[in-house]
């Protein structure tokens, strides 16, 4: 672990560069093979009739900025997640945020047929927010506060829940296969970047918001008491980040569907690099979980050509190692 | 209260113990479970009336494409309902005694999805789009090496039933994108066929299953009666049975063996069906509370009952589309689950 502020800024700095590396590969790996020279082209004399070029702006560009966005996001409502509720296992992904989005969202698309993302995205924060509501008032023992493992287990009933009434409006829509997963396992291709555009800045603003929050997160840590002995109104604060994990969440479900495992991952990973101080915690987690995504849909695109793996397959493949090894250290204390 | 009549043999050489109130009921949920089998034959997108079902069934070659029906796709499919909602029910109930823990059922610590990991695995290996002899053993073998891997991680000097629970949701998300995997490497044709039969369904249910599954179901039930006054001691707690003499460790064995084969066995032929084993023993113990001879029984029934009308619900609700009836059983399943958390948070 980093403990300098010199340390922990190269540290970010090493981190910039592998998303860097990560967004260069997203953008030139894939069926077709682009050069180099075909991606310069396409920013600086963009030539709609070059395969190449169409290819690398039709299609890498958007998916490869949804990755980054969504990878973001989820990777920072997870930092957010775990210091509201104090538990190494708490995620959008696993406490049933995600899958209250992605129900919401599956209503509108297949019940009233909305289709654009500025109007499902109203559903996915009604949906994400009813779960957390939920999984808070399921999760909390009276005068005991929140029982990680009650939690977890609250978050894994609704997850079944939310995600089995999905999939029977998906399969009562007689949706294909290729629709389903889309949504249920996740995806960041297949959407056009101005359908989605309105929405990128809204993770944005999230990612920004909790930056600016990061001095309250750090006192969260604390106990309940001392933080409001610091002058802090620990209430409001819980509320403010309870509605950025919403925002964050919904969003990335809105965009995505389900992708599962980066919000639990990326915050042990950014922890393990550059220590407790949200601060820091809060771009290294974005940074992380960006290079992170691009990374799996890289993989997902190359793993069996010509299709293409769910991301969301990705991401848990390499998220159930960990919540095991995180499972097995919190059953043991508690 | 508790009337019991005790029929004794010639010298006493046995006795049986039958309590009232359990006869009464087990007679009442058997009566019930014979009627929904009635009235789930009777409806379906092609409807018959009673009067229909009686002539065709007793050789009216004008009625002969009805009995074909009657015959050859409803009852089939009512039968295996009632195997494998029992088998799961079973399952739960042994799992839930074994872990001490009210929250376990095979698909919350993962079981059910090893064994259907494993099960798309073999049709994705044979390449065929179901109905291969291989895939009840692979079933049965994935949900074993689950178990296997469950215990060895959650095991630390002694068990946990609340480490164990958590590692089984971690393994049961793992083992759901290694078989989401398989499907999107598998043809399309057998993907979305898979998909549904992975969200449980009786579709196509054939004798042959019904052969397959009976007897693993019906030898379940004897040795969890059989076994019924060890249930009995085990929920006692671990210390007062071993001072009651109970061989602790080689009965959970027994059990734990049994609910893996039943789980499997039910996955196998009716797809990854949840919360039969959640829902299904809770009702037992709400209707009696101790007594494990009653509550197998009554947890078979149970099962059968919800996964017969889950399977009648998704027949009739959405003509002509046929609806998995797993999602029926996770729509009352799940907002139960959440109860149950509701009502553990109350208690302490």
């Amino acid at each position: 672990m980093l403990t300098t502020t010199a340390a922990r800024a190269a540290g970010l700095m090493i981190g910039l560069a592998v998303a860097g590396a990560a967004l260069l590969a997203s953008l030139l790996l894939g069926q077709i093979p682009v050069s180099f020279s075909d991606l310069i082209g396409s920013v600086v004399a963009y030539n709609p009739g070059d395969l190449e070029q169409l290819v690398i702006r039709s299609e890498r560009l958007p998916r490869t900025l949804i990755a980054l966005a969504v990878g973001a996001g989820l990777a920072v409502a997870g930092v957010l997640m775990q210091a509201l509720t104090r538990n190494p296992l708490a995620s959008p992904g696993i406490l049933g945020i995600n899958a209250g989005a992605l129900f919401l969202v599956v209503v509108g698309a297949s019940m009233f047929s909305l289709t654009a993302p500025t109007q499902l995205i109203w559903l996915a924060f009604a949906g994400s927010g009813l779960a957390a509501m939920l999984v808070y008032f399921l999760g909390h023992e009276p005068g005991r506060g929140i029982s990680p493992i009650r939690t977890v287990l609250a978050g894994v009933a609704l997850t079944a829940l939310f995600v089995s009434f999905s999939q029977g409006l998906l399969i009562l829509n007689q949706e294909r296969f290729e629709s389903m997963l889309f949504w249920i396992a996740g995806s960041v291709s297949g959407r056009n970047l101005e359908a989605v555009s309105p929405l990128l800045p809204l993770i944005a603003v999230g990612l920004v918001a909790s930056m600016l929050l990061s001095r309250q997160l750090n006192l969260l840590g604390l106990d309940d008491e001392v933080t409001e002995g610091l002058g802090l109104n620990v209430a409001q604060i819980r509320l403010a980040i309870g509605l950025l994990v919403i925002v964050l969440a919904g969003t990335s479900v809105a965009i995505a569907g389900m992708i599962g495992f980066v919000g639990l991952i990326v915050p042990h990973i950014a922890r393990g690099v550059l220590g407790t101080d949200h601060r820091w915690l809060i771009p290294g987690a974005a940074v992380i979980g960006g290079a992170l995504l691009m990374g799996a849909d890289t993989l997902a695109r190359l793993l069996i050509p010509p299709r293409e793996v769910p991301i969301g397959v990705v991401t848990a493949l390499m998220g159930t190692p960990l919540f095991l090894h995180l499972a097995r250290r919190v059953g043991q204390t508690s | 209260m508790n009337k019991t009549w005790v029929l004794r043999g010639a010298e006493d050489q046995w006795s049986v113990r039958i309590q009232l109130r359990l006869l009464w009921v087990c007679l009442m949920l058997a009566g019930l479970l014979c009627l929904s089998a009635l009235v789930s034959l009777s409806l379906g997108s092609y409807p018959t009336t009673m009067a229909q079902i009686v002539q065709a069934l007793s050789g009216d070659d004008n009625l002969h494409g009805v009995r074909l029906i009657l015959l050859e796709i409803r009852l089939p499919r009512i039968l295996m309902g009632i195997l494998a909602g029992g088998a799961l029910g079973i399952a739960g109930l042994l799992l839930q005694g074994l872990l001490q823990n009210p929250l376990a059922s095979p698909d919350v610590i993962g079981v059910t999805n090893g064994a259907s990991a494993a099960a798309v695995f073999t049709l994705w290996i044979t390449g065929s789009a179901g109905g291969t002899p291989l895939l009840v053993p692979a079933a049965i073998s994935g949900a074993l090496a689950v178990t296997i891997l469950l215990v060895a991680l959650s095991w630390r000097g002694g068990g946990s039933p609340t480490r164990l629970v958590l590692i089984g949701v971690g393994l049961s998300a793992g083992l759901s994108a290694v078989t989401t995997l398989i499907l999107v490497i598998s043809p399309d044709a057998t993907a979305m066929s898979a998909y549904i039969w992975l969200t449980g369904s009786l579709y196509a249910a054939r004798w042959s299953d019904i052969a397959g599954l009976a007897p693993a179901v019906i030898g379940g039930l004897v040795i969890a009666t059989a076994s019924a006054r060890q249930l009995d001691l085990h929920a006692l707690g671990r210390d007062l049975a071993l001072a009651l003499g109970s061989n602790l460790n080689r009965q959970r064995l027994v059990h734990l063996l049994l609910a893996v084969v039943l789980a499997g066995g039910a996955v196998a032929y009716a797809g990854a069906l949840g919360f039969i084993g959640l829902l299904a023993p809770h009702m037992a113990r709400r209707i009696i509370r101790t007594g494990h001879v009653g509550l197998t029984l009554i947890s078979a029934m149970l099962g059968g009952l919800i996964l017969v009308w889950a399977d009648l619900a998704g027949r009739i609700l959405f003509i002509p589309r046929d609806m998995p009836a797993g999602l029926f059983v996770a729509g009352v399943g799940a907002p139960f689950f959440v109860f149950l958390l509701y009502r553990l948070r109350r208690q302490r």
